[in-house]
């Protein structure tokens, strides 16, 4: 049950773009097509669930032994910049077909601030353990997964209508997530 | 480029929110008011001036093929030196900030001026060029809290302006992207005449 609550929290309630407003910028960035979306969202999933798993132990395991919670920003940061290449490395070596697909999006990744959000929340949250981080972590990527592609889908039928000029582009997408997240907010009342 | 030009492009000609659109988590999650939003927005603008003082004066001194790490590195101490000193110092402001505060390391804005200009110009020039992004974007910041704190709850920089609760929604998560939208257009209205 506890499990259930986080994963429906995490994608729903609290959608980490439309509520808590983070990776915004790959959301904006990378929602022009469909196609793109989903391939983000793999990359994302995969990068931001690795992290979190990575620096909750480094947190629990390293810096708090140590007394040194001060280094935390620094820590996770390199952790995750570090992981991103060591992720793109290997998935070069074995399995090329995936490479192929993620590939362009994995460096995009480092500056998604989503990973180095969830992965502070996860190690500051109180009463989380490694699997409830990792579940926390999974969730909020398919969270930011399904914002993403409802969104890049939404952009997809707005190419072809006709807007006003001065609202055309990037002020009617924003206008767009406004409402998106408006309806997100209706979720609110499952918690 | 005048000196002059490189401190003021920042406000208006190349504005980190409302032209490059970096930079927008914060700029979202942080202006529930006007105060929040200049709060992070002097915040950001410390460590982008500290870091991009420190990064034009070691920018010989880094291989090319690590000054992404290194970068990552001199900003997140400047990040954890805010962090602290804001714990310490205006304990309210750092907690309804939260999670915003670590997270000006991935600020694209920091990164991308360390990269785009620190990296290539005089000591002088950077603090100018890191003052005035940093100014341009706390303005932006500033703009858009003061707006949805008008719209949501009916004050300015906490002062009452209006009887009443405002609606809540702009102080909520749709009414930052609706805000910023119709500032965007209206700002791109005047600009560029559209």
């Amino acid at each position: 049950m506890e499990y259930i609550l986080i994963i429906i929290s995490a994608i729903f309630v609290n959608n980490v773009v439309l509520a808590k407003f983070l990776g915004v910028c790959p959301f904006f960035g990378v929602s022009k097509q469909v196609e793109t979306a989903v391939g983000m969202t793999g990359a994302v999933i995969f990068v931001m669930t690795v992290a979190t798993i990575v620096t909750f132990l480094l947190q629990k395991y390293v810096l708090e032994v140590f007394g040194i919670q001060y280094m935390q920003t620094i820590t996770f940061i390199l952790v995750i910049a570090a992981l991103v290449q060591l992720v793109e490395i290997i998935l070069k070596k074995v399995s090329p077909s995936l490479y192929q697909a993620l590939g362009i999006f994995l460096p995009l990744i480092t500056t998604n601030c989503a990973v180095l959000g969830v992965a502070i929340l996860a190690a500051t949250t109180d009463g989380f353990g490694l699997l409830q981080s990792t579940v926390f972590a999974m969730a909020t990527a398919i969270g930011f997964g399904l914002a993403l592609v409802i969104f890049a889908g939404l952009r997809e039928h707005m190419e072809l209508q006709e807007i006003p000029k001065g609202m055309k582009g990037v002020p009617i997408a924003f206008i767009t997530a406004g409402l998106l997240a408006l309806a997100f907010m209706g979720f609110s009342g499952i918690a | 480029m005048s000196k002059l030009s490189i401190f003021t492009k920042g406000f208006f000609k190349e504005n980190a929110v409302f032209v490059m659109l970096l930079g927008l988590c914060p700029t979202l999650g942080t202006t529930t008011s006007a105060i929040n939003g200049l709060g992070m927005g002097l915040a950001t603008t410390f460590v982008l001036v500290m870091s991009n003082i420190v990064v034009s004066l070691v920018k010989s001194q880094i291989p090319d093929k690590v000054r992404i790490p290194a970068y990552i590195v001199i900003i997140a101490s400047f990040v954890t030196i805010v962090e602290l000193t804001m714990q310490a110092y205006v304990p309210a402001l750092y907690d309804v900030l939260g999670l915003f505060i670590p997270l000006i390391v991935v600020n694209c804005i920091i990164l991308g001026r360390a990269e785009a200009f620190a990296s290539k110009n005089n000591v002088f020039d950077s603090i100018l060029d890191g003052f005035g992004m940093g100014l341009g974007f706390s303005m932006a910041l500033m703009m858009l809290g003061a707006i949805r704190e008008i719209l949501g709850s009916g004050s300015i920089f906490n002062i009452s302006i209006y009887q009443g609760d405002g609606a809540l929604v702009f102080v909520l998560a749709p009414g930052a992207f609706i805000v910023l939208g119709y500032l965007i257009a209206l700002i791109n209205r005047i600009t560029k005449k559209v």
